[in-house]
């Protein structure tokens, strides 16, 4: 049915395209979550409100989110090269990934954080709760559900990244997808490419969906 | 147990200086239950958010419980906080927590272990009547149970005073009345101090002992919450007295009955107590040759007692009505004759 699929090669490059998204994913996750509470903490007036910091922050975030993804990855092919020692390979696309997907999971981190009731901060702080107590026993949990799906966004776009950073010499479906389906016209490697990539990103979308409706209790 | 002096507090907005709290002095003793009246932006929320220190005084100084706020440290004042808990309009739950895991938060804060901590949350559980709903979340409580929880979280420290920033006022009347019902019983048994600020009259004269009523940022008048009902000084005052004391509005009738008798008198009487459970009123007409029309009257209680106003028409000789007033007075029953009464 499909000629020109070697099944061998199909199921190896799933799996890069699997290992750069999980890898990305969960750095992205960390440095996100670390730079989105960052520019909630110093824009809110209750814990530690610092203009200038939130301005540098902020202002890296957006120059580093606003670059398209595609350029991003041209740019840091000497970042790359000086950390890795290559640029080709699975592995040479995940600065490029955790450095383009990072900056948009910290604003979603701000956002899920500005959605915390402003009263049940002040609610911890009458209580005698320190601010490290209110980031984690109070905003994180509170904000969980909106991270987690943030998250799950923020992974089904690291997932269409893989498939750019294929085109210019990252591993994955994408790469294969080009090279073997659009530049040797065989249609159907991009076709079953493009199915699995489909797959993948149903089933994130799926386990993220569960794991929201099991940790948001907001409604009865 | 609390003390302000000369206490004050404004914000700088762009549009100038706000005075929310103008030179504001008080006294609440151990173990009261003490009302703050006013509108919304009479500074009543800013007061009782000075005596937690949620905002800092601009002026003054505020005396809680033997610590001088103003001159606490941090970690000081987190000390002060275990002491002194709040109770919010809007409950202020974390949603992410069962009813038992928020009355804990507050302990797991001082690091108290879990199996006290527990041991603790049973009980409140029990005090505050939420037995069997310790695994519920608080989206799947109604209004008024959600209330309970928050005033079981702010005892679990055992604190010594209680703040209660309009803490029925997004409650129905009913669920209102269960609460304050909640409050005075934990008065009494914990011997808790508790400051409470509304906009309801009815919740003062509910609970309260004694009342400060704010208008603009200053306090224009306080007293024991009998006195104030009974001798409401302030215009303002005045206005939250009728809210209760509202026999509704009578001018047509005391047009229609002048227009009849025009030789009768208008009088209303106030009782307090035992005077409002005494046959006073039908001893003195027995024995002056006068006749009466009832125009509207009630009777509320209070932490005091019952308060009982009445409107009647007397109708007689003038110098007969006059000797009744003063033998209803020597009973006495405060009597007001028609030209004051509004």
């Amino acid at each position: 049915m499909f000629p020109n699929v070697d099944w061998q090669i199909m199921m190896e490059q799933t799996w890069e395209t699997l290992y750069m998204t999980l890898v990305a994913g969960v750095a992205t996750f960390v440095i996100g979550l670390a730079l989105g509470l960052i520019l909630y903490i110093t824009n809110e007036s209750l814990l530690l409100k610092n203009r200038p910091i939130y301005v540098f922050v902020s202002a890296i975030v957006n120059v580093f989110r606003s670059i398209p993804f595609i350029i991003l990855i041209i740019l840091l092919i000497p970042f790359t090269l000086f950390l890795l020692g290559t640029m080709l390979g699975s592995t040479a696309a995940l600065p490029a990934l955790i450095i383009g997907a990072a900056p948009f999971y910290a604003r979603m981190v701000e956002l899920a954080l500005r959605e915390v009731d402003r009263g049940v901060i002040e609610a911890a702080e009458s209580m005698g709760a320190t601010k490290w107590q209110i980031i984690y026993k109070v905003l994180i949990p509170e904000a969980l559900p909106a991270i987690v799906s943030g998250l799950t966004v923020t992974i089904v776009a690291i997932v269409g990244y893989t498939a750019m950073a294929g085109v210019v010499g990252g591993g994955g479906l994408g790469n294969l997808a080009f090279l073997e389906g659009f530049q040797r016209s065989q249609n159907d490697v991009t076709f079953v490419a493009t199915v699995l990539i489909l797959i993948i990103v149903f089933v994130i979308q799926f386990i993220g969906d569960r794991l929201v409706t099991k940790i948001d209790k907001r409604s009865a | 147990m609390i003390q302000l002096r000369n206490v004050a507090k404004w914000f700088d907005t762009k549009n100038g200086r706000v005075q929310a709290v103008d030179d504001v002095s008080l006294t609440i003793d151990r173990g009261e239950i003490f009302g703050i009246i006013g509108y919304s932006g009479a500074g009543k929320s800013t007061l009782i958010r000075l005596l937690n220190r949620l905002e800092s005084p601009s002026s003054g100084e505020i005396e809680v419980a033997g610590s001088e706020l103003t001159k606490l440290s941090p970690k000081e004042l987190r000390g002060v906080r275990k002491n002194v808990s709040m109770v919010f309009q809007h409950f202020n739950l974390l949603w992410s927590r069962t009813v038992a895991e928020n009355i804990s938060f507050p302990l797991e804060l001082i690091g108290v272990p879990a199996s006290e901590r527990k041991r603790r949350v049973q009980e409140l559980v029990e005090l505050v009547g939420l037995a069997g709903r310790e695994d519920s979340y608080p989206s799947q409580l109604s209004g008024g149970q959600k209330q309970r929880v928050g005033i079981a979280r702010a005892l679990a420290t055992n604190p010594e005073v209680l703040l209660c920033d309009e803490a029925t006022s997004a409650l129905d009347p009913k669920t209102t009345d269960s609460i304050l019902e909640l409050l005075v019983s934990i008065n009494k048994k914990l011997g808790l101090t508790i400051v409470l600020i509304t906009h309801e009259m009815h919740v003062i004269q509910k609970i309260c002992h004694r009342v400060a009523v704010m208008e603009a940022g200053k306090v224009v008048e306080t007293g024991q919450v009998s006195d104030v009902f009974q001798h409401p000084e302030q215009p303002i005052t005045k206005e939250f007295v009728k809210q209760i004391g509202a026999v509704d509005d009578l001018s047509l009738t005391f047009e229609h009955l002048k227009a009849r008798y025009p030789s009768g008198q208008i009088v209303k009487l106030k009782f307090l107590n035992e005077t409002a459970e005494q046959p006073i009123l039908s001893d003195v007409l027995k024995t002056h040759d006068i006749g009466f029309n009832i125009i509207g009257g009630n009777v509320t209680q209070s932490q005091v007692g019952a308060l009982g106003t009445l409107f009647i028409q007397l109708i007689g000789e003038a110098r007969e009505i006059d000797r009744a007033i003063a033998s209803i007075r020597s009973q006495s029953v405060e009597v007001e004759v028609e030209s004051d009464v509004s």
